[in-house]
C-alpha cells in the first residue's frame, strides 16, 4: 500500500509516532501492581462463590459428584433428541442420555449445529469472583462455532479447574488458542436498559460443577 | 517529508470526527427534546448505580486503575516498538496487517480486501464509525450490516449513535417496534413492543445473515503486542459469531489499543466490565491469535489505524486521552451529557472523553465546531473519579481551552481583559473604575443585574449578576467609620 509521500503505510505511520514523542519525550513508567494476585480460596468456599455468581447471571447450575456426571447430565437434558458433542469428551459422560450423539468435526455443516437441542462440552479453566468459564478449544470443548450456534450450552466444570480470581484465571490460559470466556447466557440491555437473555448466542447455560467432597 | 532530526508534527485525523454545529447550538435543540432527556436520564441513573456496586465490590479497585493507567503510559511510550512485535506476531500466525495513515487510507484498505463480498457483517466498532466505513462501502455498492442491537437500531433509523456503549439510549420501545415493523424485512406484523420479542425479532433476522456472510468487519478492545492476540469484549455473542462464522475477518484496530503482555488483561479484564457495564463481567469476550485451521474465519485481515493518533501523541499532556478503553464511564458521571445527549458533541466520541479526544484528533483550529467541545464541561470533576485508566480529563480540558485561547483568543474578551489589566495596574485607575462600576446599581432590582447592556449582554446571557455595593472596600477602608471600628479590634487583641 503506497501512500501520498511515496512511502508505505506502515513507514508513515511509524514515522509520525516516532516524531511525536521527539516533539514530546515520554518519561520512563514503572506500573505499579498493587493488586491482588494469587488469591486462593479453600476449596468449598471457591465452588460456592462460583456457583453464586453464575446463578447471578442466570446460568442454572448443578453441583454432582464426578462418578454422577452422566446422570447428572441426563437428568438435565431429559427429552433432547440431538445433543453435539465435540470429539475429545468423554464419551461415557454421555451415556445415561438416551439421545441420538452427533459428534462435531471440521466438516460438520452450521445447519446441522443449528439442529442440535444441546451440545454438551468440557471448560478449560472459570473463575469465581466474576463467575466466569472459559473455554479454549480444548479437545473436550471443541471449536468456536460448537459452543455458539446451538440454542443450549452444557457446560461441565470440574472443581479441580475453578480460581479464585481474574489475574489467577489469566495465568492458566495458552494465548495462542481461540479463547471464549462465558458469563451467564447472551444478554442484551439495548431497549430502555432492560435485560434481555438470549440474544445470538445460547439461550440457555447449564453449568454442572463436579465436585469430589 | 520528515527527515531525521527535525521532528514534525503529524497530520490530523479526517473522518467523523466533527459535528456540523457548535456544541451550543447543537445541545440547544437537544435540550428541548423532552423525551430523550428522559431516556438518557433513567439510562445514566442506572447504569451509574450499577458501576459504583461493581467497582466497589473489589478491594483493590484503586490498584487496579493505578496499574491500568500506568500500562496504558508504558504502551504510548513504547508504541513503535510494540506495533513492530505485535505486526510480526500477527503475521506469524497467518494474519495479514495493514497500516492505515488515516481515515480514507482504512477505507480504501478494508474496501480492497472484500474481494468482491457485496454483505458484510459487522460487529460495534467505534473505530469504523469514526473513519465512516458504512457510507464508503454503501457508496462502493457493498451492504454492510450492524449487528448488535443498538447499532441495528440506530442503523435502521438511518441514525447515528448517541452513546459509546448503548447507543440506542435516545430511543424507547414504542419507537423501536415501529422501527422495526417499517423497516426490518420479514418481521412478524403482529410484533409488540416487549424488549424480549423486539430481541427475538433481531435474532431471526441477523441469523440469516450471519449463517451466510463471507465476511465480517469487527473492531478490537485489546491486541496483545507479545502474542498477537486480538479481544473483544460483548454482551449479545454477535461478536462471536461475526469472530467466528465468516470465512474471512477483517478488524480495525486504533493504534493505541494495543497492551504489552497477555497478562495485561488481568488488569483490564476486571476495569472494563466493571466500569462499562456494572457488571463483575460481560456475557461474552472473545480472544483469537491470527488463524487457527478447522476454527473460525481461513483469512484474517488486521488494519492499524493512525487518524490522529500520532497527532495526539505528540502533546505531553494531551496524550493522555489515548489510554480510553471506550467504557463509557465518564459519559455516565458527566451532568453535562446527562442533559445533551451525544449527539451535540457531533463526533462518534461523545461526553467528556470526547470533548478532549475529538479536537486532539481532528483539531479544533478557528471556528471549527470542535473548538467549542473543550467548554462543554463544568470541570466538575466526576469524569476523572469514574476512569478506569485515571485519565485527568478535567486538566485536559482546560489544557485545551488555553491552547484555542493562545491560538485565537475571542477579540472582546482580549480587549476587555486588556482594559482590565491597565485598571488593575495602576491604584487610582482602579478606585475610578470601581465607583463607575457602582453605577451598575442603576440596572438593578432586589440586588441582581438580569441584563447588561451591549457588548456586555453576553456574559448576563447564561447567569446573573450580583448588584455593586453600595461602597467599596477602599472606600469604605477609608472612612472614619472604618478607622474606629479597626481601633476597636485592636484593642481587643487577637484574644
Amino acid at each position: 500500500m503506497t501512500g501520498k509521500t511515496g512511502t508505505t503505510g506502515k513507514a508513515t505511520v511509524l514515522g509520525r509516532i516516532r516524531d511525536a514523542l521527539a516533539i514530546a519525550p515520554p518519561a520512563p513508567v514503572t506500573v505499579p501492581r498493587a493488586y491482588r494476585t494469587g488469591t486462593e480460596l479453600p476449596s468449598p468456599q471457591r465452588i460456592a462463590l462460583l456457583a453464586e455468581r453464575l446463578r447471578d447471571y442466570r446460568a442454572s447450575v448443578h453441583e454432582c459428584r464426578a462418578t454422577d456426571t452422566a446422570a447428572t447430565i441426563a437428568r438435565i437434558l431429559g427429552p433432547a433428541r440431538r445433543i453435539g458433542c465435540p470429539a475429545g469428551l468423554p464419551r461415557d459422560w454421555l451415556a445415561e442420555t438416551g439421545a441420538e450423539i452427533r459428534v462435531d468435526g471440521p466438516e460438520t455443516s452450521v445447519a446441522a449445529l443449528d439442529a442440535l437441542d444441546a451440545v454438551v462440552t468440557g471448560s478449560a479453566v472459570s473463575c469465581a469472583e466474576t463467575g466466569t468459564i472459559f473455554l479454549d478449544a480444548g479437545p473436550d470443548q471443541g471449536r468456536r462455532a460448537l459452543t455458539l450456534v446451538p440454542d443450549k450450552h452444557l457446560c461441565v466444570v470440574d472443581a479441580s479447574s475453578v480460581v479464585a480470581g481474574v489475574p489467577e484465571a489469566i495465568a492458566r490460559l495458552e494465548p495462542a488458542r481461540p479463547i471464549t470466556l462465558i458469563s451467564g447466557p447472551s444478554a442484551t440491555s439495548d431497549i430502555e436498559l432492560e435485560r434481555v437473555e438470549g440474544v445470538h448466542g445460547p439461550r440457555t447455560l447449564v453449568v454442572v460443577l463436579r465436585t469430589d467432597r | 517529508m520528515t527527515f531525521l532530526g527535525t521532528p514534525e508534527v503529524p497530520p490530523r485525523g479526517t473522518g467523523n470526527l466533527r459535528g456540523t454545529q457548535s456544541f451550543p447550538e447543537a445541545a440547544h435543540d437537544r435540550l428541548a427534546d423532552s423525551q430523550l432527556r428522559r431516556n438518557l436520564g433513567k439510562a445514566t441513573r442506572t447504569i451509574r448505580a450499577k458501576r459504583l456496586a461493581a467497582a466497589g465490590e473489589l478491594p483493590d479497585w484503586e490498584a487496579l486503575r493505578d496499574a491500568g493507567s500506568a500500562i496504558k503510559t508504558q504502551v504510548l511510550a513504547n508504541l513503535p516498538e510494540l506495533l513492530e512485535t505485535f505486526e510480526q506476531r500477527v503475521t506469524e500466525r497467518g494474519g495479514t496487517v495493514h497500516w492505515a495513515p488515516d481515515a480514507a487510507a482504512a477505507n480504501e484498505i478494508i474496501t480492497g480486501l472484500l474481494g468482491g463480498a457485496r454483505e458484510v457483517v459487522k460487529v460495534k466498532s467505534m473505530a469504523t464509525q469514526e473513519i465512516g466505513l458504512n457510507e464508503h462501502l454503501e457508496s462502493a455498492g457493498i451492504s454492510a450490516f450492524e449487528t448488535d442491537l443498538a447499532e441495528l437500531i440506530v442503523q435502521l433509523a438511518g441514525d447515528t449513535p448517541s452513546h459509546i456503549l448503548v447507543p440506542a439510549i435516545h430511543r424507547n420501545r414504542a419507537e423501536i417496534r415501529e422501527l422495526f415493523l417499517r423497516a426490518m424485512p420479514g418481521v412478524d406484523p403482529d410484533l409488540d413492543d416487549d424488549p424480549a420479542n423486539l430481541a427475538a425479532a433481531a435474532r431471526r433476522y441477523l441469523r440469516q445473515k450471519f449463517m451466510a456472510a463471507e465476511v465480517a468487519i469487527s473492531g478490537a478492545n485489546f491486541g496483545i503486542a507479545e502474542t498477537g492476540t486480538l479481544t473483544v469484549v460483548e454482551s449479545e455473542g454477535n461478536g462471536r459469531m461475526c469472530l467466528t462464522m465468516p470465512r474471512k475477518l477483517i478488524t480495525l484496530m486504533g493504534i493505541e489499543k494495543l497492551l504489552p503482555r497477555f497478562a495485561d488483561l488481568e488488569v483490564f479484564l476486571q476495569l472494563l466490565p466493571r466500569s462499562s457495564t456494572g457488571e463483575r463481567m460481560n456475557p461474552y469476550t472473545s480472544m483469537w491469535t491470527g488463524v487457527t485451521p478447522g476454527d473460525g474465519p481461513e483469512e484474517f485481515h488486521l488494519v492499524l489505524l493512525d487518524n490522529g493518533r500520532s497527532a495526539t501523541l505528540a502533546d505531553e499532556i494531551g496524550r493522555s486521552a489515548l489510554h480510553c478503553i471506550r467504557c463509557s464511564a465518564c459519559l455516565n458521571v458527566c451532568p453535562v451529557y446527562e442533559r445533551t445527549g451525544g449527539h451535540a458533541y457531533g463526533s462518534t466520541y461523545p461526553g467528556p472523553i470526547g470533548a478532549v479526544l475529538s479536537p486532539q484528533l481532528a483539531g479544533m483550529a478557528g471556528t471549527d465546531p470542535n473548538a467549542s467541545l473543550p467548554y462543554a464541561s463544568s470541570l466538575c470533576g466526576a469524569c476523572y473519579d469514574a476512569c478506569p485508566v485515571k485519565i485527568d480529563i478535567p486538566s485536559l480540558l482546560v489544557e485545551l481551552r488555553h491552547q484555542h485561547v493562545r491560538e485565537a483568543a475571542p477579540r472582546g474578551e482580549a480587549a476587555i481583559m486588556k482594559a482590565a489589566a491597565a485598571a488593575m495596574g495602576d491604584s487610582r485607575r482602579w478606585e475610578l473604575a470601581q465607583r463607575a462600576a457602582g453605577l451598575g446599581r442603576l440596572l438593578a432590582r432586589d440586588g441582581w443585574i438580569r441584563a447588561l447592556p451591549p457588548p456586555l449582554r453576553g456574559w448576563t446571557g447564561a447567569r446573573d449578576l450580583p448588584a455593586p455595593p453600595k461602597q467599596t472596600f477602599r472606600q469604605w477602608w477609608a472612612s472614619p467609620q472604618a478607622r474606629e471600628e479597626l481601633r476597636r479590634e485592636a484593642e481587643r487583641g487577637l484574644g
